[in-house]
């Protein structure tokens, strides 16, 4: 029973993290029909800055870890303000272009970050706390599970008010729906394009931190091997949908947790499995309703 | 001169072009020619041929991706895969088998173009950006199959070619020339069967389900079909190449099953030109060669000396290839093939005008 309480925790600290990922890629699909390659590298960015940012305070503290998670944000929100504005505007409804154009700047992303921060990974050192185990129900759960989950929920909970409640949340979910009607009734669609670019991108900076805790490591590799889970968590969730995104990172990386522990380490084979299944039985994902 | 613009015009044209340029390349071992800052040395030395004969399978490889994202538009990321099936395939049966070099070849494509099918089958359910999601996660998973059993496939350290059942004229550094032309062999091979491909009824219905894939069903067809016909041909074609890959290299690593492999592949073909065969060939070649010349580059002391923020971009090869992708996806649409394009275009709208120019100065 223990041993299935941690697991499933476990899982669901790792969909988390999928979560914080796949959130921005469903939303900037969802909007602009662009599937983002550099997505991975923002994260990694904003995992590599916080910690050089961290290693500069105080080692352990909880202000260091906050202020390396805001780093990590600002960071992330920053490069996928500019990458929407410099590489992705110029190439406007060229969705082959700009999906080129996003995969040339990871390919570029990950070499520079090995020439600035060597291909061996970093190790982290976080606030005490998050390295031990609270017990419940007789499972020693190690803490940064907590943190993750947290993040995630205020991330989610954070994205469903500013989309329901606010005028540029109403823009976004009529862009998703239907843009050229929005853009037909005078709404600059593009400056909710640059916000969708610097949400998602904040959200992967905060994911990059909260991975190299996870982890206990950054490396450059460590954004394009979440991605990867992150495409497969957008596909199965439905692509452009917010909460099947959120839904289908806890299945997938509960699934994962379990067959890696009873299945002889099959995780990621079975979350392929997965992605099979649902292609067949439901092209368009749990919640898509485009594919 | 009329005899040289006829020959220009001519449909033959590039197929004679493309057969000297065969011939060419097909003498080089012989001869003694030396291209300092191109290659590493001179071209019958075994270093400079491997360098060639890897340009040639990257061409071929690129040309069978070619078939995918130019022709039939389907943007694959799980391309590697297939290459990967070959090369590992291969070198497994060879292994564990006492078949000779052609039928274990065989059995391995007869495996490849299985997977082909039952992969692409699946991933045909989708359509756009969710097939690239979808390849990807199947090539992933082909890569983690590969990393997870160092039992069969030699895991991270990568599976060496064991020579016992190969003709010895493919093995060894002094028979590089052999691999070499075996290597050109496929190339041309792949490039006729492409272009016949390109030519046939499947062909020009796959094309035309890449423009407007609603009114090739309107018309009765079936676009499912044809797309898995050229799903299976690329991915047969790619496992052919990961063979002679696997031939050429003496092994195979996990590197060539990545994700990075496969978006190589397609900085190649949009390098090149997308839609272009010869866009294909010329940036698998281009690539090959700059990607080996920057590695050279960036190790040598001009870069070393530089400052800091200088050198740590100028020593990473994927770096300067990243932004050379970006540049010509944003300032070069239809990448070299479109700048040959133009610039041919250019010239005969040059050369009308000039002659529309000597008749009306010839009339009195």
């Amino acid at each position: 029973m223990s041993t299935v309480l941690l697991l499933l925790i476990t899982g669901l600290g790792l969909g988390a993290l999928y979560f914080l990922v796949a959130s921005g890629l469903s939303l900037i699909y969802g909007l602009m029909g662009v599937l983002n390659f550099a997505h991975g590298s923002f994260l990694t960015l904003g995992a590599f800055l916080g910690w050089e940012v961290a290693r500069r305070m105080e080692d352990g503290s909880w202000l260091t870890f906050g202020v390396s998670i805001l780093v990590g944000a600002v960071v992330g929100a920053t490069v996928a303000t500019l990458t929407e504005l410099l590489l992705i505007r110029p190439l406007y409804l060229r969705h082959i272009e700009q999906v080129l154009v996003t995969v040339g700047l990871s390919l570029a992303t990950v070499a520079l970050f090995e020439g600035i921060w060597g291909v061996d990974p970093i190790y982290v050192v976080g606030p005490e706390w998050l390295n031990d185990t609270t017990d419940i129900a007789g499972a020693l759960i190690p803490n940064d599970r907590f943190v993750l989950i947290a993040a995630a929920l205020i991330v989610l909970l954070g994205l469903v008010v500013f989309l329901k409640r606010t005028r540029y949340g109403l823009i976004i979910r009529a862009g998703v729906e239907n843009r050229a009607m929005v853009t037909a009734l005078g709404v600059d669609v593009r400056r909710a394009f640059t916000l969708v670019f610097a949400i998602g991108g904040a959200a992967a900076g905060i994911g990059g931190v909260l991975a190299s805790h996870y982890f206990g490591y950054v490396s450059p590799l460590i954004g394009g091997s979440l991605l990867i889970f992150a495409f497969i968590v957008t596909v199965i969730g439905g692509l452009g949908s917010l909460t099947g995104a959120a839904i289908a990172s806890v299945v997938v990386a509960v699934l994962q947790q379990f067959a890696n522990f009873y299945l002889g380490g099959t995780g990621d084979f079975m979350v392929v499995a997965l992605l099979a299944v649902v292609l067949l039985v439901k092209p368009t994902g749990l919640l898509g309703s485009k594919a | 001169m009329t005899m040289i613009r006829r020959l220009r015009t001519s449909r033959l044209t590039p197929w004679v072009t493309g057969g000297l340029l065969v011939v060419v390349v097909a003498v080089l071992p012989l001869l003694d020619i030396s291209l300092p800052g191109v290659l590493p040395g001179s071209t019958y030395t075994p270093g400079t041929l491997q360098l060639l004969a890897f340009a040639m399978v990257f061409a071929a490889l690129a040309l069978s991706y070619h078939l995918l994202f130019g022709v039939a538009g389907l943007l694959s990321f799980g391309h590697a895969l297939y290459f990967a099936l070959g090369a590992y395939g291969l070198g497994i049966v060879l292994r564990d088998t006492e078949l000779a070099l052609v039928p274990a070849m065989a059995v391995v494509l007869m495996a490849a173009i299985a997977i082909a099918a039952a992969l692409g089958a699946l991933s045909l359910r989708v359509s756009g950006i969710a097939f690239a999601m979808v390849t990807l996660a199947f090539a992933q998973a082909g890569s983690v199959l590969v990393r997870r059993n160092p039992s069969v496939t030699n895991g991270e350290e990568g599976l060496p070619l064991r020579v016992d059942n190969i003709p010895a004229e493919l093995v060894g550094v002094l028979n590089t020339r052999n691999v070499y032309w075996l290597a050109l062999a496929l190339l041309v091979v792949v490039f006729l069967i492409v272009a016949w491909f390109e030519r046939s009824r499947a062909g020009h219905v796959v094309a035309a389900t890449r423009e407007n894939e609603l009114r090739v069903r309107v018309l009765g067809m079936t676009p499912f079909r044809v797309k898995l016909i050229t799903v299976v041909l690329a991915g047969g074609l790619a496992a052919l190449v990961g063979m002679v890959y696997l031939l050429l290299q003496s092994g195979v690593t996990p590197a060539v099953m990545t994700a990075d492999f496969t978006l190589t592949l397609l900085v190649i073909v949009v390098l090149g030109g997308v839609g272009s065969r010869w866009g294909a060939v010329v940036g698998g070649v281009l690539y090959t060669l700059l990607d080996q010349r920057l590695t050279a580059l960036a190790r040598s002391e001009a870069i070393q000396d530089l400052p800091e923020f200088l050198r740590i971009p100028l020593s990473e090869p994927l770096f300067i290839l990243g932004t050379l992708f970006i540049l010509v996806v944003v300032l070069l649409p239809g990448g070299l093939a479109g700048v040959a394009r133009r610039s041919l275009a250019r010239a005969d709208t040059a050369r009308a005008r000039a002659g529309r120019n000597l008749d009306e100065e010839a009339r009195p």
